[in-house]
């Protein structure tokens, strides 16, 4: 196994940073007299907050340890060699740090071929290998245990995935070529392919036995124990293990087909890995695993070349850190106690926003509104959603208890705010509406209590400007649906100090919201960067190009949802009250297109009727559309599109309305739904050419979110 | 309300296996609480007729109730070990007797009607808490003299014995464990041990103490078979200058935990549950605390006479091996000699190793398997000395008993 150990020493010393998981070997006796076993343990040396991963270094560890188990397997010196992770923890995967920096085709080939000449050996062995998942299971983790000849898992595991689909590869130790050979192509193609679209989603340890990856299944609390019992037994051949038959006829092409339905309906062709993965489950149903495990080498090499995968790593970061320590932020010690929430309004969203508050902080909340009427409403609704969630069963009866006699509503501000400590406002969109609201909380809340506003286009400098402690207003700017999307925009007015911007944060944490620190530019960020999108989009159906070559123009983006779908979820009406404020603020790049206004004077709610079951512009719709002459190629419309939102980021950036593109794109991921592999946006103008283009330099240095130079 | 007094049986018992305490020994990076919660996962998966929720109680003894070993380990380890949570829990401590104390607990409380079946076990990690750990005597013991200095270190106490007792010789003491080694190794070599242990996962993230990563243990580390006399007559004598006691003389310092199922005799037939002992008497005995090795033997008295019973009565012992001086004191009072075969058949504490609060339930484990092989045993008891002046005795009647034949 020489070349491999020289393949991987080249490859770590690329890679001096890696955090080393060491391979330790260790031999006993098992139970019933079985015999001598070999255990080997992966751990980095770091508690459970640092998940084991494997680079090159760490494969090197294996492959060592492989060496010894492979020879005393062959010497007989023992029956059996089992694999298991330190607490908590089996391994999670590749060492994505390491897959960030390879710069060559090459290198990047190596990382594949790597991982597969270590695992393989595993069922390479002169006797049965047996894998434990102990523990978090994800990517190359979970592929190492699928090379062993049988796996059991602990019913305490929490996560467990094939998540690289998700980030931009494909599983590529094993997993595409393996698990359908498995457990059959329907359920690896649920794994590897629906799962990872699905936000990526993870399995429990149940699930993975019912799925059939794990041959038995043990409770946590001795989980390695029974696990190595049950392995006595099946050396002894007390156990017989049966595995379902595999339908390799036509079943097999008809799950891969479905995996490709999926992945086209989550991302409309415009991600590679996907595909690929679904191509190597398609390959491996002659059970030829080698030329799997081939076409997994070239399929990662290609990828991790590709601006995708690095978009995808690059996004995945920013989720993970960025979102958890918002840039900008000021320190956290000065952010005060929030112990009584107010909320102003009682109609739906302020009652959303109720409910959240409710729930995360748990402190008292109390509506108030203009009527008895509206504020029984508001309350009953919170009251309904506790009961949902009782219902469902997400909360008990004492909590459901709690919750309900901590929100209440009254007409008296004075008596609802008098103690309250936070108090947000969602009333109508009307600048005059909302200073005289915040003039009236002024009278009655304490003097430390933070004013916040959900408004998503007014400014909040000039809300709080009439008011006499304008420092502790701040924009506090959710997204619909506000319990699902995590976004969260916090808005530095002119005046706000410190104390009351770092309450905020601490509040949205607590909201378990991604919050990103905005200045108070007119609508923020997403709402921004959204309406120019999609104002170029009507900019040039008004100039005559059909609809649906304006639509298809940006498929290949993949975003979740058409530009017209977009604006029929936000309503047209909301839509162009957007256009028109920012159409104010810069009235030389926000248009107000005279055929929205149309068809959101004629009461319509969209431009599509659903009738066939599939989106078609409704007649009505048409009928009101009045069109220029001037049609454009998809090509052209794209171009126009992608350079008005390179420029208008540019100057976003220019105008310091965020920190950097970072924030953009975090905003885009997390409140707009924009796809892991444009990265948000700002790698995908740079890696399209569009920010030179437009900007005359790229958002992002070379080597961020991209191949390094 | 009239009420009836009812008969309580040992239904089951099991251990984890010993281990040496210290960076070195096997359970170094094990936590104690984990121990317990494996012994009575394993005391359930052996009697899958038993459901759960008709456990009334769960007594747990340690004797250093700090960290893993502290928070109510009775009711922690129960919620641990998956147990329903309406079975409730606590803790006990009578240092070395803290099992045994539990087991006459519950045994008790299921005499008096309280408990139809309960758990009673113990556990003592030696390593994470080292004898003596947060202790703070009354100053008053020493000023008043109350107790001697030497009360407070056993091994003192057990050279006290020696003391008092002269016709117990060094050379007794080591050829008395000597003999436990042997009787271990062959009880080992035949099988009586292993089925009442339960495997424990370790983990060693220390090099220095052997190959890193999970292990697993299935036999006690402290055993040291193959020991000569020779071996012995070398060791020190830590406890004082010329004396008598050694480490091969005396149990270590172990690493451990029990469980016992005790339950009401109806309830065990009713549910189809193992009826291995049946509890005749039990006994706790206070003496001076410079000699507490001397415990066993009014223990034992007052046992024997609650149940009408004499010495010759009594067909098997298991004694804890504190010290061997500890168990020839108890022999040269019966007139028992030192190698009868009806004392410690399968070995004792000086080989095995005598984790404090858990040994308890390992005498009546070993008596158990005894009982079973030799129906024509009709009585046998338990005894082991107590820290501080005490000793405790139960005496149990073998149901497999077939009369006088």
């Amino acid at each position: 196994m020489s070349t491999t150990a020289e393949l991987l020493k080249q490859a770590s010393e690329l890679f001096p940073d890696e955090v080393v998981t060491v391979a330790h070997v260790r031999h006993f006796d098992l139970p019933l007299g079985a015999g001598r076993f070999a255990l080997i343990t992966l751990d980095n040396g770091h508690d459970h907050t640092k998940p084991t991963t494997f680079g090159p270094a760490s494969l090197a560890n294996l492959n060592t340890a492989i060496d010894q188990v492979e020879k005393e397997a062959a010497d007989g010196e023992i029956i059996g060699v089992g694999i298991t992770g330190k607490p908590f923890i089996f391994a999670v995967g590749a060492d994505l740090k390491g897959v960030e920096i390879l710069k060559e085709y090459e290198h990047a080939l190596a990382i594949g071929k790597g991982g597969h000449e270590v695992f393989k050996r595993l069922s390479q062995l002169a006797v049965p290998t047996f894998a434990y998942y102990n523990g978090a299971a994800m990517g190359g983790g979970v592929e190492v245990g699928l090379h062993c000849t049988y796996r059991t898992v602990s019913a305490a595991l929490p996560a467990f995935s094939l998540p690289e689909v998700f980030l931009g590869l494909v599983p590529g130790w094993g997993g595409c070529t393996l698990l359908p050979n498995l457990i059959g192509p329907e359920k690896a193609v649920s794994v590897i392919i629906e799962n990872s679209l699905n936000q990526n989603k993870q399995l429990k340890g149940k699930q993975v036995y019912e799925l059939g990856i794990a041959d038995a299944i043990f409770e946590g609390a001795d989980f390695l124990e029974q696990s190595l019992i049950w392995t006595a037994a099946v050396l002894k051949g007390e156990l017989e293990i049966e595995r379902p038959v595999i339908d390799r006829g036509e079943a097999w092409d008809q799950a891969v087909a479905k995996g490709r339905f999926i992945a086209d309906s989550k991302v409309h062709g415009a991600a590679p890995a996907a595909y690929r993965a679904l191509d190597i489950i398609a390959a491996a149903k002659n059970g030829d695993l080698q030329q799997g495990y081939d076409a997994e080498d070239k399929a990662l090499a290609d990828l991790i070349m590709g601006g995708e995968l690095r978009s995808g790593i690059y996004a995945f970061n920013l989720v993970q850190k960025r979102g958890k320590r918002p840039a900008g932020a000021p320190d956290k010690s000065l952010a005060r106690p929030v112990t009584k929430v107010g909320v102003v309004g009682a109609g739906l969203m302020a009652s959303q926003l109720a409910l959240l508050f409710l729930r995360r902080l748990e402190v008292p909340v109390v509506l108030t509104d203009i009527d008895q009427e509206r504020v029984d409403k508001g309350v009953g609704y919170v009251h309904a959603e506790i009961d949902k969630l009782l219902g469902k069963g997400r909360i008990n009866q004492d909590k459901a208890n709690r919750l309900k006699a901590l929100v209440s509503g009254v007409l008296d501000k004075a008596e609802g705010f008098a103690d309250a400590d936070f108090i947000i406002e969602a009333v109508f969109e009307e600048i005059g509406v909302k200073q005289q609201v915040f003039a009236e909380v002024e009278a009655v809340a304490p003097a430390h209590a933070i004013l916040a506003t959900n408004t998503s286009s007014l400014s909040v400098s000039e809300m709080a400007s009439k008011l006499k402690n304008p420092e502790r207003v701040v924009g506090f700017h959710f997204f619909n649906p506000v319990a699902v999307l995590p976004l969260l925009e916090i808005v530095r007015g002119e005046k706000t100090d410190d104390a009351s911007l770092a309450t905020a944060f601490a509040v949205a944490k607590k909201l378990k919201k991604t919050a990103v620190l905005t200045k108070d530019a007119p609508a923020f960020v997403v709402n921004r960067i959204l309406t120019r999108f999609m104002g170029e989009i009507q900019n040039v159906i008004d100039e005559g190009t059909p609809v649906e070559v304006a639509e298809k123009a940006v498929e290949p983006l993949g975003l979740p949802m058409s530009p017209l779908v977009l604006l029929e979820l936000v309503g047209p009406a909301i839509g162009l009250h957007v256009s028109e404020t920012l159409n104010r603020a810069f009235p030389d790049r926000f248009t107000v297109s005279p055929n929205l206004a149309a068809v959101v004077k004629a009461g319509k709610r969209g431009f599509y009727v659903y009738d066939s079951g599939k989106p078609e512009l409704d007649p009505e719709v048409a009928a009101l559309l009045k069109q220029g002459d001037t049609v454009l190629t998809e090509e052209q419309v794209r171009d126009r599109v992608l350079d008005a939102v390179a420029q208008e980021i540019g100057i976003m950036l220019d105008e310091g309305v965020v920190a950097e593109a970072q924030d953009i794109d975090l905003c885009l991921i997390t409140g707009a739904g924009w796809p892991f592999h444009l990265g948000g946006i700002t790698p995908y103008l740079d890696r399209e050419g569009v920010s030179e283009r437009v900007n005359g330099k790229r958002f992002l240095a070379q080597g961020v979110a991209s191949v390094p130079a | 309300m009239p009420r009836t007094v009812r008969d309580v049986v040992f239904v089951d018992g099991v251990r984890t296996p010993f281990g040496k305490a210290g960076p070195k020994g096997i359970y170094h990076e094990t936590r104690a609480d984990d121990l317990v919660v494996k012994a009575i996962r394993e005391l359930l998966r052996r009697n899958p007729g038993l459901d759960p929720k008709k456990i009334d109680e769960v007594a747990i003894a340690a004797t250093t109730q700090i960290g893993d070993q502290g928070l109510t380990i009775g009711r922690t380890a129960g919620i641990l070990a998956g147990l329903p949570q309406s079975v409730p829990g606590y803790s006990i401590d009578r240092m070395c007797a803290g099992a045994l104390t539990a087991v006459t607990s519950v045994a008790g409380s299921v005499a008096f009607g309280a408990y139809d079946i309960a758990i009673a076990g113990g556990v003592e990690h030696m390593g994470r808490h080292p004898m003596g750990e947060g202790v703070d005597p009354n100053p008053r013991f020493v000023s008043e003299k109350l107790v001697d200095e030497s009360a407070l270190f056993m091994g003192m106490t057990a050279e006290n014995l020696h003391d008092r007792y002269p016709q117990i010789t060094k050379l007794r003491a080591d050829e008395y464990a000597v003999r436990s080694q042997e009787k271990a190794a062959k009880a080992y070599a035949n099988g009586k041990i292993q089925a009442d242990l339960v495997p424990v996962s370790v983990r060693r993230t220390n090099a220095e103490a052997g190959e890193t990563g999970w292990g697993l243990v299935t036999a006690d580390e402290p055993m040291r078979p193959g020991t000569t006399l020779e071996n012995l007559q070398g060791l020190k004598t830590p406890f004082r200058v010329h004396g008598r006691v050694t480490a091969g003389n005396a149990a270590g310092l172990n690493d451990g935990a029990t469980a016992s199922l005790i339950a009401s005799e109806e309830f065990a037939r009713e549910n189809d549950l193992p009826v291995k002992m049946r509890l005749v008497s039990y006994s706790f005995a206070g003496v001076e605390p410079e000699v507490m090795g001397y415990g066993p033997i009014p223990a034992t008295e007052k046992a024997l006479a609650q149940a009408g019973l004499s010495i010759s009565d009594i067909g098997l012992f298991e004694i804890n091996e504190a010290f061997a001086v500890q168990v020839l004191a108890f022999l040269d009072h019966y007139g028992i000699a030192d190698d009868d075969e009806r004392v410690n058949q399968y070995g004792g504490a000086i080989a095995f190793g005598h984790p404090l609060a858990s040994s308890g339930v390992r005498l009546m484990t070993q008596l158990a398997r005894q009982f079973e092989e030799q129906p024509h045993v009709r009585y046998g008891l338990t005894t082991m000395c107590v820290g501080f002046g005490m000793g405790a005795t139960v005496i149990w009647e073998n149901p497999h008993f077939e009369g006088d034949k």
